[in-house]
């Protein structure tokens, strides 16, 4: 049984990607001189013949995946969010999307959690860039659990995938063998007043929000959508339905990020009050996460003031 | 019928095609097309193992053209050699058709890889070699690019690591018309020397008359005996070739084509 929590992520992607290997002798890994970032050199030192390093070269290495996955081979992509999507957009587009080629693109390090690489490394807008590609599946896991429950999945799904993938800590928020599904949110608490839809590294903050409002008298849902692409109409408007005030949680620009994509569902079927927590169209900077989240509003209180927030909004709307 | 007269006939066939199917929606991108119109004859008609009946047989050579534009040529090819009929060639670029401007292979029976935004299938066509030298596939992967495309990064990024890599899977054209659509390539940004530049990227290069069907049949097949490196085939050639009213007109990129100038044209290859 392979441990979940109490290891860094990539070390836990390793594994897994490895795991696959042995079961799909067409998977391969194509790199750009990231690979002691994400520790893929374990799997390289397995599976040499099945590594690719092209160098700093990261759109010859989404032309080289595509190629690869024209042959029949199932490439796995590694390299930091901005380099896996603004740097390559139109490789991405074209030789991937376009073509409907079975690459699966991960990027890591997400949002803020580029930390002391700094501004020119934060991806806020990856999300939006890859969420207007068609055919495009975006997942962004929470923890080790929700990862190895998703990744099969994943490999299963033909077409591509932008995996917004952590690197080292990560907060353990599922206990194991928990069931995810690919395009299915997950509710980790069902209230009655607001309901808070956090993906990624906002997942615990909206948890700690939760627990913040509820001594308040306030009784918040928690929705983790690890799957921003296809999302889950569903359960957005099931918790719209019941609750009929909605936040979001995202370590991206509220522009054309899970913010958005729920808005989109909303607007389009049931139009109710909306927070977004997030990057407010803002670029990133250089700090450690604690630091980041406080600069740029990810924390819990941010989330307990937007939904305070939104619920007056709501009762304005009801004219209570 | 020698070889020559053969080839040169098909060539000739695959030109009369492509005028032909422009000329039916009346523009397109006809020089470049026909620029390598005698390249795609000796690939096709000699020198690929490919079956139109099994257009996915797995051990076929591929043929990515990444310079997309020439779209049309590869179409007239296709339809020659019996990918599809003929009269598919009228569709090109009407709605709803199978044959875009850029190659499609998610549209077009016999087409290997899509492309359009240049220097994307120069790689792709490199990670398709990749897979050929880790499966130690018995066939080749073929890729053509333009000059005026090789101004584009991802070309060179894709050149270094295929002669890095050693990829002899992969043989690769230059079509070397000189032209590109805002004039001469080498007064907007000279590529050359472009042998030099593919030497030095460690490729084993090959300088040919892309117009001359033996001297192309000639280097591919010095290309496919070599190993150790991948292959690029420098083809001077000239833009608009054989077409009477466009052939080394920097305008014939992308022109419009009436039926007329398509039937005088004809007459005259």
């Amino acid at each position: 049984m392979m441990e979940l929590r109490n290891r860094q992520l990539r070390d836990i992607y390793v594994d897994l990607l490895m795991e696959a290997a042995q079961k799909y002798p067409n998977l391969v890994i194509v790199e750009a001189d990231l690979m002691r970032a994400l520790k893929t050199t374990v799997f390289q030192d397995r599976f040499p013949s099945r590594t690719i390093n092209v160098g700093v070269a990261e759109a010859n290495m989404i032309g080289v995946a595509a190629g690869l996955a024209n042959m029949g081979k199932l490439p796995f992509t590694h390299t930091f969010t901005p380099f896996a999507t603004r740097r390559v957009f139109d490789q991405v587009t074209l030789s991937v999307a376009y073509s409907r080629l079975n690459v699966k693109m991960v990027g890591s390090d997400p949002g803020i959690m580029a930390q002391l690489n700094g501004g020119t490394h934060m991806s806020l807008e990856d999300v939006g860039l890859m969420r207007n590609l068609p055919g495009m599946t975006i997942v962004e896991p929470v923890d080790g659990v929700q990862l190895a429950a998703l990744f099969p999945q994943i490999i299963e799904h033909i077409g591509p995938v932008y995996i917004r993938l952590l690197r080292q800590e990560f907060d353990p928020i599922f206990e194991d063998a928990q069931p995810f599904t690919l395009g299915k949110g997950t509710r980790l608490c069902e209230g009655s007043d607001v309901s808070l839809f956090a993906s990624g590294i906002m997942v615990k903050e909206a948890l700690d929000a939760k627990t913040m409002l509820a001594a308040e008298g306030i009784r918040a849902s928690v929705v983790n959508i690890h799957t921003i692409k296809p999302i889950d109409k569903e359960i957005i408007l099931e918790e719209a339905k019941r609750t009929g005030a909605i936040v979001t949680c995202e370590n991206h620009n509220i522009i054309n990020g899970l913010g958005s994509a729920v808005c989109e569902v909303l607007c389009e079927h049931h139009p109710v009050p909306l927070r977004r927590v997030g990057i407010m169209d803002h670029f990133g900077e250089v700090g450690k996460k604690d630091y980041l989240m406080e600069k740029f509003g990810l924390k819990a209180i941010n989330i307990v003031e937007a939904a305070k927030a939104v619920l007056k909004h709501k009762s304005e709307v009801k004219g209570d | 019928m020698d070889q020559r007269t053969y080839l040169e006939n098909q060539a000739k066939e695959i030109r009369k095609l492509t005028i032909q199917s422009i000329a039916t929606l009346g523009v397109g991108h006809i020089g470049g097309s026909v620029s390598i119109a005698d390249c795609l004859a000796v690939l096709y008609f000699d020198q690929m193992h490919i079956d139109p009946a099994q257009p996915k047989m797995p051990n076929r050579d591929r043929f990515v053209l990444s310079k997309g534009h020439g779209g049309p040529a590869v179409y007239a090819t296709l339809a020659l050699k019996g990918y599809f009929p003929m009269s598919l060639l009228d569709t090109l670029n009407i709605s709803n058709t199978n044959l875009p401007s850029h190659t499609d292979m998610n549209k077009t029976v016999g087409v290997d890889m899509t492309t359009g935004s240049l220097g994307q299938g120069f790689s792709a066509a490199v990670g398709m070699a990749v897979a050929a030298q880790i499966d130690q596939a018995p066939y080749k992967i073929y890729a053509l690019i333009g000059d005026g495309e090789s101004q584009e990064g991802q070309i060179w990024e894709a050149a270094m690591f295929a002669g890095s890599r050693k990829l002899d899977h992969l043989i690769a054209f230059t079509d070397y018309n000189k032209m590109q659509i805002d004039g001469e390539v080498h007064l907007i940004n000279d590529v050359s020397p472009l042998d030099r530049k593919w030497e030095a990227f460690n490729w084993f290069v090959q300088v040919i008359d892309g117009h001359d069907v033996l001297q192309i049949r000639d280097a591919i097949l010095k290309a496919k005996a070599n190993k150790g490196k991948p292959s690029m085939i420098i083809m001077h050639t000239i833009k608009g070739k054989g077409v009477s009213f466009c052939e080394g007109k920097v305008t014939s990129h992308n022109m419009p084509v009436t039926k007329d100038m398509a039937k005088d044209a004809i007459e005259r290859l």
